[in-house]
């Protein structure tokens, strides 16, 4: 793929990923085809199980009055969300969240398509080199890169600025990012881009009349992708923020539930606001996700 | 980042020329932004890491600062069983979760792919907790697992098994129980992953299958399964090295305990540079494990046949 001519090897098939036909689609299988339905149902109960009790269980903490023991959150209340928003600030944590992860999104996803972009469709000379570098740098643990990164930004004087844990989430989602895009430009024909040219595009307008909508599955992919780690991510926000006013949830919630006496209400529900955005997010775009990655993540 | 962002937008070539005759150092202005975000944060850092790797550095303890030589390594290979033991548990923890991950995520998107009556919101729910973060994995198991507020307690109300302890503050539990937390949320991950994949599946391939009478489970091994072995090879080292790396979840989940039973060596190094500020030796360790990446990194590069597969 890095030696290769893009305009040579256009995949033949110009479909964007959205419209790959469902297999399976109902009124294409046969009976004798048919797994039986025990088969399914028993086995995806069971998972289905192991994946709701634990949400339930947060959400039963949440809505049921402190130092109830029922099983059913009933009566109801709201309380320990008032409670978690003002006075455990979640209301501040929530809104640092959102301008990271939008951030976040905004900026991964557009220095990723430039790049993305040049991978795809030009030879240049250090491309090799720049390739092997994104994928190394898929092995550089974060995590262990904290004390020359909060030197970086200490320098920068970014400390306590949101603007330090935006650039460290994006740098982080960069290289997979970018990898993925490309390989989604890589299924849009070239002649397409070609076409345009002749009908009096420049090269600018002809990616963005042609290409940018064939690639609304993966950017949606990429994008969520961006958004869901930026939203989550926990410890750049940790070491670069210690200004309680500019941290964001996940702290919240760690010190929720590292202070002594637990307040199980305030921390449950803390996580559903922790969770609502992104599984929101997630309902929306999840069959975006599944065929923007079938379309790009495979092939690199 | 104003930069950044400015400079992503491709310039327009110059007027009246045509547009496939393109400037020469277009591909280069593209890749600009992302190579200088990476050069800058992981790059030099990673340089940096290397650097304090052959001193003593701690600025709590300024007067033994200077440089080291190879005493930081020696250190860790020979005196410092808590090395040992925190990469023998990673070793541990990776292994487990990817084995289980993949098992589950494989199986799960097997199912997922079948046509029956709910199978989008069946999709939806399974899937979603992969959007949950590591923190929120852990408040949520923290209250399954605790003897107060967890499911033994209303088990043994009901009169099954007893009221115990934490199952995060026994030793013989804390293991399998962490395991269990990190699967919820790591298993759509690859599930996926692979039915993404599966979309791609000839049906052709399955209908000359079933002429041929081959059944349901030799389909499965030759066709199915050869068809996903890219995805399987690629999701499972790429999921590989984030477990390694990730320190989220135990970091909240155990924080390394009971008695330094969960601790990977990512949490120790974090542990002896933020906490202990010894940052020479954390960044000896940290070379460590790069090394250790690395060499999973070549696998990757190997088995993905990276750069030439699609020739």
């Amino acid at each position: 793929m890095i030696t290769k001519d893009a305009v040579a090897t256009a995949p033949a098939a110009p479909a964007p990923p959205a419209r790959t036909p469902r297999p399976g689609a109902p009124g294409k299988r046969r009976a004798w085809d048919e797994v039986p339905r025990s088969h399914i149902y028993l086995p995806l109960g069971c998972y289905l199980l192991f994946t709701l009790v634990p949400f339930y269980w947060i959400l039963l903490f949440a809505l049921r009055p402190a130092g109830s023991t029922a099983l059913v959150p009933w009566p109801m209340t709201l309380d320990h969300f008032g409670k978690v928003w003002t006075e455990r600030s979640f209301g501040t944590y929530f809104q640092n969240s959102v301008i990271i992860a939008v951030a976040t999104l905004v900026m991964t996803t557009l220095v990723a398509l430039a790049g993305g972009y040049a991978l795809a469709r030009f030879d240049f000379r250090i491309k090799r080199g720049f390739l092997l570098a994104l994928l190394c740098s898929q092995f550089v643990p974060g995590a262990l890169l904290l004390v020359p990164l909060f030197q970086i930004f200490a320098e920068l004087r970014m400390i306590n600025s949101l603007v330090s844990v935006v650039i460290a989430e994006t740098v982080f989602q960069l290289p997979l990012s970018m990898i993925l895009i490309s390989g989604f430009i890589r299924n849009v024909p070239y002649s397409l881009e070609e076409a345009a040219w002749v009908d009096g595009c420049n090269r600018f307008d002809a990616f963005r009349i042609v290409v940018l909508p064939l690639l609304r599955p993966g950017l949606i992919a990429v994008g969520s992708f961006a958004f869901v780690h930026a939203w989550n991510h926990f410890l750049f926000a940790l070491m670069f923020l210690s200004d309680q006013s500019k941290q964001t949830i996940p702290v919240g919630l760690n010190t929720l539930m590292s202070s002594d006496s637990v307040d199980l209400g305030a921390l449950a529900a803390g996580g559903i606001v922790a969770a609502v955005p992104v599984v929101v997010v997630f309902a929306f775009i999840q069959k975006w996700l599944i065929t923007g990655f079938s379309a790009g993540a495979v092939k690199g | 980042m104003a930069q950044a962002a400015a400079v992503a937008k491709p310039p327009a070539p110059p007027p009246r020329r045509r547009a496939s005759a393109t400037p020469r150092g277009l591909p280069y202005l593209l890749i600009a932004p992302a190579a200088l975000l990476m050069l800058g944060f992981i790059a030099y850092p990673v340089i940096s890491v290397f650097y304090y790797s052959l001193q003593n550095y701690n600025p709590t303890k300024p007067w033994r600062n200077g440089y080291a030589g190879l005493g930081n390594f020696t250190h860790a290979f020979t005196e410092d069983p808590q090395f040992w033991d925190t990469l023998t548990f990673s070793a541990k923890w990776v292994v487990v979760e990817v084995g289980l991950q993949l098992l589950f995520g494989l199986a799960l998107a097997l199912i997922v792919n079948q046509t029956f009556v709910g199978r989008a919101a069946a999709r939806a729910l399974v899937f979603s907790p992969w959007a949950v973060s590591g923190v929120l994995t852990s408040a949520i198991w923290v209250l399954l697992y605790n003897s107060q507020t967890g499911i033994t307690r209303y088990l043994a109300d009901a009169g099954i098994g007893a009221y115990g302890t934490s199952w995060l503050s026994d030793t013989s539990t804390v293991f399998p129980a962490a395991v269990v937390a990190d699967l919820w949320r790591g298993v759509p991950f690859f599930a996926i992953l692979i039915l993404a994949d599966l979309q791609s599946v000839s049906k052709d391939l399955y209908e000359a299958a079933e002429v041929d009478g081959a059944g349901r489970v030799r389909q499965f091994l030759h066709i199915t399964l050869p068809h996903l072995k890219d995805a399987i090879v690629l999701s499972t080292l790429l999921r590989a090295v984030w477990e390694f790396n990730n320190v989220d979840l135990l970091y909240t989940l155990t924080g390394g305990g009971p008695a330094g039973e969960t601790t990977t060596l990512p949490l120790y190094i974090a542990n002896t540079s933020v906490d202990a500020h010894n940052f020479g030796y954390a960044s000896a360790l940290t070379t460590v494990a790069f090394v250790i990446l690395l060499f999973c990194s070549i696998v990757y590069l190997r088995l993905s046949k990276f750069g030439g597969g699609d020739k």
